[in-house]
């Protein structure tokens, strides 16, 4: 028989585990097609972050015109697709063969330019949605558990880009092409593929995936300038532990980073007030939850320096 | 390619007249900075002398990212870690001694300084042992994961400072007043500037010293073929570490004259966009010599400054401004200025 209080803190553990799923899942989309631009292209891009920006701008900005969450998800992964497709033949393709310091600084204007732009364009207040009325209830996945079912249905979205980008490059000619692209590209280039097309393709691919993400994060945070850097560094820290070029790398690597700084944040302070003093404990415990998942980096990386699944021996 | 051993007169006049062009700029660049003081002075526009102590600060900052990147081939873009580092000691002596308590007392008492001496060697120390540490780990990498984990320690960092509630946290720290020397008076906006000159040349003296002996040697042949110094039996990891570690150490005391120069440390100082300046400012000045950092730290804080006077939207303009120098100019404003090396 389970005392009251360890059932309490177990159907805590369990929401927990979901937040920390739903954190992965949003990670996984936007490692997904970032991966592919670094591993594909050999090209290092920090204004992948403001693409999750421009998705969620634009759904927040046709929701508030039209009401419908759906409407504001149907105009913004065309928008952010064909910005990111438009982006990538403007400036980066210029820089698929240069230096990674040349695409790190283009990049980074990239970011000043874009963040000041949603600045101009929706001033400095942050925005805010709400997710479809459909999906504003809660959930009984476990009896005396209620979930919300928003962030359930992140979870499912996330599985399901999972699987369909699984489809995408085992199944389908283009993903071939992709993968054949990411290993040998003259090669490929030589069988008669547009590689240049092929490039944008995949680009446009990754942005679309950053902006649904962004789009889905809309109701659950703040829509403001500079949301994208926020998720571009733990993005940067997934796809290091997964392995450049790999996404099912990335697709592990975003359900362990969700996990552990959802389950650090959430624990980690309990589990310092077993040994130390209550004011000390939330100190000591807030700031190591904060740097968990990078302690976490450090350590794979001393034991895989190429990430858990690297792309290319 | 000419063979090795002749040079033709055409190329020895050429040669010449870099070296002319060489020298006029860079004197000229020197006599305008001594009387830089003097000249704002007569025009009465105070505020530009404190406007250019940070110019300089920035300017040691990105020179010691410059020895990493363009002697090291080490593309980082988490060197703000140790800018704010460097800071943050500055900042933390001077308000323990502030308020009188001790920083830490164990495993022993240590108090809090406003004395520069005291204040400046501890960023440096602390900043390169914080350079020490993420370097162990990141230099294990190279590349693209090499920038992405500068970045993600640069993070943890600021992580950790915004953490840090008893110093400020989110909010940082205000400094009572800035440090304090024998015989100058830091307060004043002139004597500062000074020491902040003055620690840039010996810095720009230092790393020009550094790079052009063996050490230096070392480490442009890793840059150039890490494989070969390998088997030529160099400790390929211990000369990279320690060329990071000179870095980091180098954006410490930036760090700590910034903390003085503002007067406020704030876990900002080490935000990544930070890093990405620093980087930015290398680039912009040119690959290739040690005064291209300065002369990118120069361009860039002014056209902020002159930017902003105009709009507050300024960075929608740098931006596309930076993509431009990326994608057409090679060598910087170095290279326009002075010219190619080769």
């Amino acid at each position: 028989m389970q005392s009251p209080a360890s059932g309490l803190s177990m159907l805590l553990f369990i929401e927990q585990i979901l937040n920390g799923l739903q954190l992965g899942v949003m990670l996984f989309l936007m490692s997904a097609g970032l991966t592919l631009v670094f591993g594909i292209m050999q090209v290092i891009n920090l204004a992948h972050g403001s693409f999750y920006m421009i998705g969620a701008y634009v759904a927040a900005t046709v929701m508030q015109q039209t009401g419908s969450f759906m409407l504001g998800l149907l105009a913004a992964l065309p928008v952010s697709a064909l910005i990111g497709m438009l982006v990538e033949a403007l400036v980066l393709r210029r820089l698929y063969q240069r230096d990674h310091l040349d695409q790190v600084l283009a990049t980074f204007g990239l970011i000043l330019f874009f963040n000041e732009l949603t600045r101009i364009i929706w001033g400095r207040q942050p925005l805010f949605m709400d997710g479809p009325e459909w999906l504003s209830g809660t959930v009984e996945l476990i009896p005396g558990a209620p979930y919300p079912s928003y962030r359930l249905a992140i979870i499912v979205v996330g599985i399901a880009v999972a699987v369909l980008l699984y489809l995408l490059f085992t199944r389908t000619r283009l993903g071939m092409q992709i993968r054949a692209g990411s290993s040998n590209r003259e090669m490929v280039a030589a069988l008669g593929v547009n590689i240049k097309l092929l490039y944008t393709l995949v680009f446009g691919l990754g942005t679309l995936l950053a902006g649904l993400a962004g789009v889905m994060a809309g109701p659950i945070l703040a829509v403001e300038s500079g949301m994208g850097e926020s998720i571009l560094i733990l993005t940067f820290v997934v796809i290091v532990i997964g392995g450049i070029g790999s996404i099912r790398g990335a697709l592990i690597a975003a359900l362990l980073v969700g996990m552990v700084d959802t389950l650090g944040r959430a624990f980690l302070p309990g589990l310092f007030r077993l040994v130390l003093p209550a004011a000390q404990a939330d100190g000591v415990g807030a700031s190591l939850s904060s740097m968990a998942i990078y302690i976490l980096m450090a350590a794979i990386l001393v034991w895989k320096p190429k990430g858990l699944f690297p792309a290319q021996a | 390619m000419e063979a090795e051993g002749t040079v033709s007169g055409a190329g020895l006049i050429a040669m010449q007249n870099f070296l002319t062009r060489k020298i006029a700029v860079l004197s000229t660049c020197l006599i305008l900075l001594l009387a830089l003081p003097v000249i704002m002075q007569l025009l009465d526009e105070p505020y530009l002398i404190s406007l250019s102590s940070r110019i300089l600060i920035y300017a040691i900052a990105a020179v010691s990212l410059y020895l990493i990147l363009g002697y090291g081939g080490m593309v980082s873009l988490g060197h703000a870690a140790f800018f704010g580092t460097g800071a943050y000691v500055v900042g933390i002596l001077a308000s323990a001694s502030f308020d009188a308590s001790p920083v830490f007392s164990w495993p022993f008492q240590m108090d809090g300084s406003e004395r520069l001496l005291v204040a400046l060697p501890l960023a440096l120390l602390i900043s390169a042992f914080a350079a020490l540490i993420i370097g162990f780990f990141s230099l294990r990498t190279s590349g693209m994961y090499f920038i992405m984990i500068t970045l993600a320690f640069a993070q943890m960092l600021y992580y950790f400072y915004v953490s840090l509630e008893g110093y400020g946290g989110d909010d940082g720290l205000s400094l009572y007043s800035r440090s304090q020397l024998p015989l100058l008076d830091l307060g004043d906006d002139t004597h500062f500037y000074y020491l902040c000159l003055t620690f840039l040349l010996l810095f720009l003296l230092f790393c020009h010293r550094l790079v052009n002996s063996r050490f230096g040697r070392v480490i442009q042949g890793i840059r150039e073929n890490e494989k070969r110094m390998q088997s030529l039996g160099y400790a390929v990891f211990g000369y990279k570490l320690a060329c990071f570690v000179i870095a980091g150490a180098g954006a410490g005391l930036a760090g700590a004259l910034m903390a003085n120069q503002s007067e406020f440390v704030s876990p900002g100082l080490m935000h990544w966009t930070q890093s990405g300046e620093i980087l930015v400012m290398v680039l912009l000045g040119g690959m290739g010599t040690l005064f291209g950092p300065v002369l990118g730290a120069v361009a860039l804080l002014s056209m902020e400054e002159i930017l902003s006077m105009f709009t507050e939207h300024w960075m929608v303009y740098l931006g596309p401004f930076l993509i431009l120098v990326v994608l057409f100019t090679r060598g910087g404003l170095y290279g326009l200025l002075i010219g190619r090396e080769r």
